[in-house]
Parts: C-alpha cells; structure tokens; sequence
C-alpha cells in the first residue's frame, strides 16, 4: 500500500489536479478574511437551523455543531463512476448475504464464512430466521465508508447496514455551500444531490408490507429529541411529508401497527426506524426498552408491516464479517470485487492475533462491534503505555478485536486556523436499496480538522465538507 | 389529521410562549407601579399581586419569605424551578418545539430556537435597573414574533388550529387573573372612594394587557373601573378581552370540527363561554360579583384545556 500521502488537489511540489484548477484559482483569488466571514456566517446557520450533534458522555454543550469545513472536496465524473458501480455491487451482495444468513444459509453450508462467526455473532437475530421481508432487502439505506489513497485507489473501510447517519448533512452541506459561494458553484457542472430525499421515499414506499393495500403509510421512527442524530431524523421525515413518531406514538392491535392521532387510529405500513434491534420492541428484545413499541415484531413478521432497515442487518456490517464482503461478492454474484477492503487481521485467528500484538504500534486495532471511533487505537499515534494497555485487552479478549493498516488517507484542503491546509478526508456515500438500487452522486465526506490526525469522526472532534461530484 | 403528540407540543409551545408574553407584561406594569410615590400605601403588594396573578403562589413562598422585587424577579422571570418562569416556558416551548419541529415553519422555529439561543444572556445581575425593562421588551418581542409568525406562516388547517387554542386558552386565563387580582379596585363603590392610586391601579390593569391606549379609544372619557371591565371582558375589538378569546376559542374548534367531521365536548363548552359574554351585560357580571365571574371564568376555561386534551392531545 503506497505511503506516500495524496493530496485530492495536488499538494506543495505537484501539480494540481484538472478537477481543482478553478478551486485552486478561486482560494487565490479570495482573500483569508472572506473565508473566515463565510465560516462564521456557516456556523450561525447552522445554529439557527439547529443542525446539532450530541456528543455523548462528556459533558459540556450537549447541542455541539460539527464543524463545517467550507472548501468543497471534488470527484471527478470518471472516478465517481466507478466507485458508485463498485458501490451497488457491494450493497447487492450484502443484502443477499442477509436474505441468506435469515434464509438458507447457503453460504455458509458451503464453507465460506464460518459458522460459528455468523451464528455466534452478537448482532444476529434468530428471530429473523425464516421470516421472509418484501423484495428481500434487509439494508434498504446503507451507508459505505470509504478511504481513498491514491489517485485511482479507493478502499472500503467499513460497512453501515443498520441506521447510517449524516445524510442530513450531505443535503445541507450542500445547501450551504450554494449559499456562501455561488461564484465558485457556479463555475463547476455539479451533479445535485436534493433528490436524495424523494429517492429514499421512493425507496420506502416500493418495499410496503405483503399485507398492505393501497399507498402505504410511511414513518421515521425516533428514539427522540435526545438522540445524537435527532435533527437528521426530523429533517428526513419532514422532507418526506411523513410524521415523524416515537415509540409512545403507536401501538400494535391484532398485529398492525398504528399512530395515535387527533382523529384516532391510523394504520403504519413502512416504519424507517432509527431505533436499534434491541430497543425496537420490548417483548421481542430488551424489556426494559420505553423506545420501542409492544408487538412491532409480531406485526412485522405477519407480513402487516415493513421495517427499514431490516431488524438483523446488522450481521452484514460486523466488522469481522466485513473481511468476507469480496468472497460475498464473488459467491452470490459471481463478480469480482470493484472496491477494494482494507486488509485485516481478525484477532479471533491464533495468527493473525500474535501478529497484531507484535506490531500493535503500526496498525489501527478496532473493536468488532465498536463504532463512532470509540475503543479503537492508531498504533503509531499512541503512546507506549496505550500500546501496551490496548494489547493487554486485546490478549484478553483477541475475538474481539480486528487490526488494519495505517492507512495514509488521502487529503484535501481545508480551512483552519493557520489559513488553507491539507486534511485527512474519509468518504461515506449513501445506496438505497428497494425494488431498484440507487446512490446519489455525493456522499459525506468527513475531516479530520487537526493536522495529522487520522481520526475523522464527528464525536472525535471531526468535521464535514460539501462533496462535489462532478458531471461529464 | 396529525399525531396526537405533535397536535399537543404545538399547543403547548403556543401556551408557554403567551405565557411568557403575559408574565413579561405584568412585571413591567409591578415594576411601574412600585416606583410611584404612592405606592407605600399597598406596602410592596404590588410584587406580591403579582406572585398571585402568575398562579406560583405555593411555589414562591415555600422558596421565599417575603415578596421583595428581587425574590419576584428572580423567581418569575429567571428561576429554572419554577415551571412558569419566563426561563422556564422559553426553554419549555423550544424543546417541544425541537420535538416537533416539521411541524412548524421555519419562521416559527427560528423564532424559539433564537430566543433560546439569547436566553443564556439575562440573568438577575443584567436586569438590575433599566436591564429589567430591555429584558422584559424582548421577551415580549419573541413571543409577538412567535405569534406573528404563526399567523404569517403557518398552513391553515389542524395544527395551526392547534397552535392557535394554546394562544388563546392561555391568554383568556391570564387576562382574568390579571383582572382578578385588582378585582377590589374595579368595584363599582370603589369609584366614589378611588383617589390617584385607583388611577394608577386602573391605568396599570389596561397596561397588563396592552389595552391603555386602545381604552381612551375606545371610550373617551377617563377611566371608569366599570367600563374597564367591560373592556377587558366584553369587548369584541379588544384583543386580549375574554370575548375576543372566547370567540377565536370557538372559531378555531369550528374549523377543527369541520376538519376532522365531528365535534366534542370541548365544542359546547366553548359555545357556552362565547355565547355567555357575547349576550351578557357587564351589570350581571357585577351583580354575580366580579370575582366570582372571574374565577368562575378561570376554572371553565381550565375545564375547556382538559376536554380540548381528551378529544385531541392524547391520541
């Protein structure tokens, strides 16, 4: 793997990129002092529209905004061609894993991922098995997170099969940027994104329950206004024209879901849930749960109603069965692989957990079912002492965890306190899945605002840029 | 049709911000009132009249002794205990309002979300002298912003109905309590007795609910406690009058009623308050005693909110 960083511009010494020419022109023409006004009048919009993120446990405002980076990052036509075919053959195999694993289980009768991986894993549900879902999609909205290393190299870093966020901000970005910078807009043939919510009804209301007569009824369910991604919630249900509801708001009679409404009952069909499989119905998962709603499993299994995502999808995005996604691809497609997966270790493997204890300060170790860049450790960022505490965990419980490269992720310039400087980027574009599969030219594309830093989420002090994804 | 929890966040913001209006309105009218010489005659009543008209009577007396302008200040407008604080019902109406924010329009949103923003600014130290009154302004600004952009804004059909009663159920409990807290110096003996603090009084209740100059008006002749009464009940074009309430009540659940094809309870109870002060003479309100007409009118309109709940807000 090249390690030699690449900047998406071209950086200091290298030529700039065909698709950076008139960025490169404008940010030298466009004095520090207009940026940094245009940054603050970002931020007040972002307030003023209530666009927060809540960082969890640490106290201090619970409302925080993700930083807004005000360059945009450009993709070429070309480039975005392949990694969006590339995308809807991953997701395609995805889901026809899911549909397998709660279906036959061909492929693992077939030797290909082992048993005990899939059945043993923590986010299986044996209470799919056998319960059969409309056009048998599990990962209706997925979202992919991608890093990019070379000019034509990207690489899948994971796989978000239950309830990706941070589409909200991939729109509003947008919407932002159109506002700050026309000028510069202007002189780029975009390709737009604000379809993305008509798209993702579309999506919703062509997967309506086998029992469902007429024009379904669709909701985004929410664990409510606490809920780091609430504003995203609230946004997409108001983008869709649809209610946006928690769990108190329905209740199951006879197996069908209904709202409680000022005129009484009215029957749900589609439920875009935002709620985790655990916390979706107390008598199915956790019982302790006041999120969910008492008999959605029941009514979702008479077929009276559809949940998106499907509940169990999180096998697909286990970050242990991420390292069998191109062996997916090649058994229920028959393809090879476009995008690449970053080559990992699984701890679970003798081998495999002896190496990556040996060499702990080279790699990225990361728990199987963390997320949001929580319980992880950049090896060559960490002291020793974390070294040695982050093995000694490992030795504890090695199936826990899965090691990864360094990556030398690509970067872009960015805004910062020193003026206009190059920053780690990561990529997470959004492949719908219904009746047809669909992704949006664009995608979130996440930075990490410290210099050097590889970690880009936005509970790690990450912020966002607008993507651009150019037409031919 | 709406969920039942959106129809009630919408009321309840509409409720909270009025109230804010009303309490913002009667502390300036005490804060008035407290600096006229005469005043030493109530013995700082006024502060705590004004504890009473904001209904935290119980919870103002268990936390302090006496009613000074400081404890009252801080209580009503800042103290994050009292549910009715001006603090309070801000930061009330702007996290119902972020629970249900595809309902409201942007401009409505803006308007809270703003208002919770700037709300960390006051404080008791920033209110101290001619703070108080810039304070109390911009409460009042935010909630008529509220209001306005209710009106400008919002889609006619449920929820803005919705939105509306909470306006207007609240404010017709609060022009009663204003009135009813001064009822004694509206009573039609009194006026032979009245001297200058009867004026001030007088001037102070048409104050409390923006209706001074629109009473001179109106009338033309001085002020006449009975005929400030009248206004303040009866009045169709007065805006804060029970009447204008009562009548906005009833139109707002007539639109419901043809909305959704059926009517309720809460439909005849409010057709009985309309209709009570629309054929009703300010003499019988006299006679049946003006106190007892007012907290009479407080508790039906209370009885109004219940059925107004029962038939929509809780699904």
């Amino acid at each position: 793997m090249a390690q030699a960083i690449f900047d998406e511009m071209g950086g200091p010494g290298s030529e700039v990129r065909q698709a950076y020419l008139k960025l490169q022109s404008w940010l030298e023409e466009t004095p520090l002092d207009i940026l940094t006004l245009r940054r603050e009048e970002a931020e007040t919009f972002f307030r003023r529209i209530g666009i927060t993120f809540a960082v969890y446990g640490e106290g201090g405002d619970p409302e925080r905004i993700i930083p807004f980076d005000i360059i945009p990052r450009i993709i070429e036509a070309a480039e975005w061609r392949f990694v969006s075919e590339g995308l809807v053959q991953r997701v395609r195999a995805l889901n026809a894993f899911i549909a397998d694993i709660y279906g036959a289980q061909e492929i693992l009768r077939a030797g290909v991922i082992p048993r005990d991986q899939v059945l043993l894993n923590e986010t299986y549900r044996y209470q799919m098995q056998g319960v059969s879902v409309p056009e048998n999609v599990y990962t209706h909205i997925a979202g992919i997170d991608m890093v990019r290393v070379g000019a034509d190299e990207f690489y899948v870093l994971e796989d978000n099969c239950r309830t990706p966020s941070g589409v909200s901000y991939m729109l509003e970005n947008r919407e932002l940027t159109m506002r700050l910078f026309p000028d510069l807009f202007s002189r780029y043939n975009v390709a737009p994104v604000d379809h993305y919510c008509d798209e993702l009804m579309r999506t919703l209301t062509s997967v309506a329950p086998r029992n469902c007569q007429g024009e379904p009824t669709v909701a985004v369910l929410t664990p409510g206004i606490h809920n780091s991604a609430y504003y995203e919630h609230s946004f997409l249900a108001d983008q869709m024209g649809v209610e946006l509801v928690e769990g108190p708001d329905l209740y199951v009679m006879d197996d069908i879901v209904y709202m409680r409404t000022t005129q009484g009952p009215k029957r749900v069909d589609v439920i875009y849930r935002r709620v985790d499989d655990d916390f979706l119905d107390p008598l199915t998962f956790r019982p302790d749960s006041i999120l969910g709603v008492a008999g959605l499993m029941n009514a979702y299994r008479a077929g009276n109603l559809n949940l998106t995502n499907a509940v169990g999808a999180g096998i697909a995005d286990d970050k242990a069965i991420y390292t069998y996604v191109p062996k997916m691809i090649e058994f229920y497609l028959g393809e090879q692989p476009i995008l690449k997966n970053v080559p990992t270790w699984r701890c679970s493997e003798k081998d495999d957990a002896a190496y990556v204890i040996e060499h702990m300060a080279e790699l990225v170790v990361k728990e199987v079912h963390g997320s949001g860049g929580y319980g992880m450790l950049v090896g060559p960022k960490a002291t020793k002492q974390e070294v040695e505490d982050f093995a000694a965990r490992v030795k504890a419980a090695p199936e826990k965890y899965i090691a990864q490269p360094t990556l030398a992720l690509s970067t872009c310039p960015t805004f910062v306190n020193e003026g206009v400087a190059p920053r780690h980027v990561d990529l997470r574009p959004f492949i719908l899945s219904g009746k047809k599969i669909k992704v949006v030219p664009g995608g979130l594309t996440r930075v990490a605002m410290r210099e050097g830093s590889l970690v880009v989420n936005s509970s790690q002090g990450g912020g966002t840029k607008d993507t651009w994804v150019l037409k031919d | 049709m709406m969920l039942a929890r959106t129809a009630d966040n919408l009321y309840w913001i509409a409720r909270y911000m009025e109230r804010a209006e009303n309490l913002a309105r009667t502390l300036r009218v005490t804060d008035r009132l407290s600096l006229m010489p005469s005043s030493t005659d109530t013995e700082g009543n006024e502060w705590h009249s004004t504890v009473i008209v904001s209904g935290s009577e119980e919870g103002f007396y268990e936390k302090y002794d006496e009613a000074t302008p400081e404890n009252v200040i801080s209580y009503l407008a800042f103290d994050p205990e009292n549910p009715s604080s001006i603090r309070s019902c801000i930061e009330t109406a702007r996290r119902n309002a972020r629970a249900v924010r595809t309902a409201l329009t942007t401009e409505q949103w803006e308007c809270l979300n703003s208002a919770w923003l700037e709300l960390p600014r006051w404080n008791e130290t920033r209110v101290r002298g001619s703070g108080l009154h810039r304070f109390l302004d911009w409460v009042k600004d935010c909630s008529l912003l509220f209001t306005g952009g209710t009106v400008a804004t919002m889609l006619r059909r449920d929820s803005y109905y919705f939105t509306r009663l909470g306006t207007f159920i609240e404010r017709s409990d609060n022009t009663a309590r204003i009135m009813d807290v001064k009822y004694h110096v509206l009573l039609p003996e009194h006026a032979e007795v009245g001297g200058g603090i009867d004026y001030y009084q007088w001037a102070s209740i048409l104050r409390a609910v923006s209706g001074y100059r629109s009473y001179n008006a109106v009338y033309r002749e001085g002020l006449k406690p009975w005929l400030i009464a009248e206004f303040i009940i009866m009045r169709e074009e007065m805006p804060r009058s029970l009447i204008s309430c009562a009548a906005e009540i009833k139109d707002c659940l007539d639109r419901l009623g043809e909305e959704y094809g059926q009517r309720h309870e809460c439909h005849r109870i409010a057709g009985q308050i309309h209709s009570r002060l629309r054929f009703g003479k300010v003499e019988d309100v006299f006679r049946q005693g003006l106190h007892e007409f007012l907290s009479e009118h407080i508790e039906t309109n209370d009885r109004l909110g219940l059925e107004i709940s029962r038939s929509y807000l809780l699904g």
